[in-house]
């Protein structure tokens, strides 16, 4: 079996990185914890932008983010009068027992008295982390998930049946692999139902593509029909459109939906090929994940993206060969050698998953690099779902 | 020659005399491949597996856009066709192999959705 290098946790998970974590539970206190973050190594910034009440959507996927184990320690900064206090997030993740301190801006009296503070505290941090141990561990202690963005034609013929192939070899090895983007599943509800390990999961599948249906009917969008430049594109049904998307996730059976919802926030709980209910937007889609637990992403893109995340190393993979040569800087992997004969798709997808592993153990994307720190949370309407039916 | 996205099998060896086109069968289990590039009626084609392997030279009886499917077997009418592994429709004609497959000749096996879990599961 694969192992990699990582850091262990407290609560038995696994990081492949050491980030220290200012989590702005509003934007309220962002802008000081973008300048306390900026002073010292290895530390990174985060909010969300959904105003300051306390939804459970929220207030998941920031606990979610601070309890991955890419985390070594986390800094809550909040300005005081705020209803998603910088508790409710602390509470989340204290039980994980990694290092947790909060600051409040309003009762420091102000931002420059509350950054001696928290920059004394991320200071310590950063000297006690850059002493862990990195150990070796097998790789079902990883989760990694996939996204995708910017597709074109080279999209579903060459890189995400790559990363497929790298997911199935994860998987078979005792990993796990989440891949998301419901919108993309539509037309292919009976292909991923009849992957699903029993019936309520299959039932669950159904339910995700539906609802998301569902939201473009409601704005009269009728997502069965193909476009005439997707036909012309060479893709002849919404099946082969969608298949071309979901192949990325490999050919596993699949485990479970994970709920991201105002009901529940799922993890996945064993290994295998998890869904995700979320969204098509590239950075959220991504933040949920991670927010789910994965600790590495891959990113396929016909297009090029620039995409990166702020725990997570994101690894960039084009099937198009002029999108390589043309964004070398920011694409991680030329899966386009694919399209010419050059190199066979399962041996492109073997590369994929070493490069998963190095950078599992350490390499640093193309995106970590060049210090590209994504993170957006997304949140449905509650009232829209209301009104749907869906919650 | 400048490369752009969609020419780029010239552009990456412009000074290659003979360039031998490729089709890639995503799938063992497809019975079409897409073409990596446009064909022109009797060129010469390769059809490669997913493990690098060219199982097939094809005779191209009509032009293939790039990015568009050839049968690779002889496919009989209300046939499945059968890329990534699944089933992307039915043939609404019988499809020679090598023929240029799209909406001409495939309809979708699509299935509704909402309340037809039953019949799947």
């Amino acid at each position: 079996m694969t192992q990699f290098m990582g850091y262990a946790r407290p609560d038995k998970s696994v990081g492949v990185r050491n980030h220290l974590l200012v989590l702005a539970p509003i934007d309220c206190s962002f802008e000081p914890a973008k300048k306390i973050a900026a002073q010292v190594d290895g530390a990174v910034a985060i909010t969300q932008y959904h105003g300051c009440g306390s939804d459970p959507v929220i207030v998941n996927n920031l606990v979610g983010t601070a309890l991955n184990p890419n985390v070594a320690a986390v800094l809550i900064l909040g300005l005081g009068c705020e209803s998603l206090t910088v508790n409710n997030v602390a509470d989340g993740v204290k039980p994980s027992g990694k290092p947790v301190e909060t600051l409040v801006i309003q009762q420091e009296g102000g931002t420059l008295k509350t950054k001696e503070k928290a920059v004394r505290i991320l200071q310590r941090w950063a000297q006690q982390t850059a002493e862990y141990k990195p150990e070796p561990f097998p790789v079902s202690k990883l989760i990694l998930a996939v996204e995708c963005g910017g597709s074109d034609a080279t999209s579903g013929l060459a890189a995400n049946p790559a990363v497929g192939v790298a997911c199935d070899k994860l998987i078979d090895e005792g990993g796990t692999v989440i891949f998301s983007e419901p919108q993309e599943m539509i037309g292919t509800q009976h292909i991923l139902a009849r992957r699903a390990v029993n019936k309520k999961v299959a039932a669950d599948v159904y339910k995700m593509i539906d609802q998301d249906e569902e939201r473009l009917k409601a704005i009269g969008i009728d997502s069965r029909w193909m476009s005439a430049g997707n036909i012309d594109g060479g893709l002849t049904t919404i099946e082969e459109k969608s298949l071309g998307a979901i192949r990325k996730g490999g050919t596993r059976p699949i485990q479970g939906v994970l709920q991201n919802n105002w009901e529940r926030f799922d993890r996945p709980t064993h290994p295998g090929l998890w869904l995700q209910d979320g969204t098509g937007w590239d950075v959220p889609s991504v933040t949920h994940m991670v927010a789910a637990g994965a600790q590495v992403v891959c990113f396929t893109s016909g297009q090029g993206s620039t995409t990166g995340h702020a725990i997570a190393p994101v690894i960039k993979i084009t099937g198009n060969p002029v999108t390589y040569q043309q964004m070398e800087d920011n694409m991680d992997i030329n899966a386009g050698t694919i399209l010419d004969g050059s190199e066979s798709l399962n041996n492109v997808g073997q590369h994929i998953y070493q490069t998963i592993i190095d950078t599992a153990n350490g390499k640093k994307t193309k995106a970590e690099a060049l210090g590209y720190r994504d993170y957006i949370v997304f949140c449905r309407s509650r009232a829209a779902e209301h009104m749907l039916g869906h919650c | 020659m400048v490369a752009t996205r969609y020419n780029y099998l010239e552009a990456r060896d412009p000074n290659r005399l003979v360039m031998v086109k490729k089709a890639i069968q995503i799938d063992e289990k497809d019975n079409v491949a897409t073409s990596t590039s446009e064909v022109e009626m009797g060129e010469n084609l390769e059809v490669i597996s997913p493990n690098g392997v060219v199982i097939l030279k094809p005779k191209v009886v009509e032009p293939i856009p790039f990015g568009h499917k050839l049968a690779i077997k002889t496919i009989k009418k209300g046939e499945n066709i059968v890329k990534y592994g699944e089933v992307i429709g039915v043939a609404t004609q019988p499809i020679k192999s090598g023929a240029w497959v799209n909406t001409h000749n495939v309809g979708s096996a699509r299935m509704p959705t909402s309340g037809k879990e039953a019949e799947i599961l």
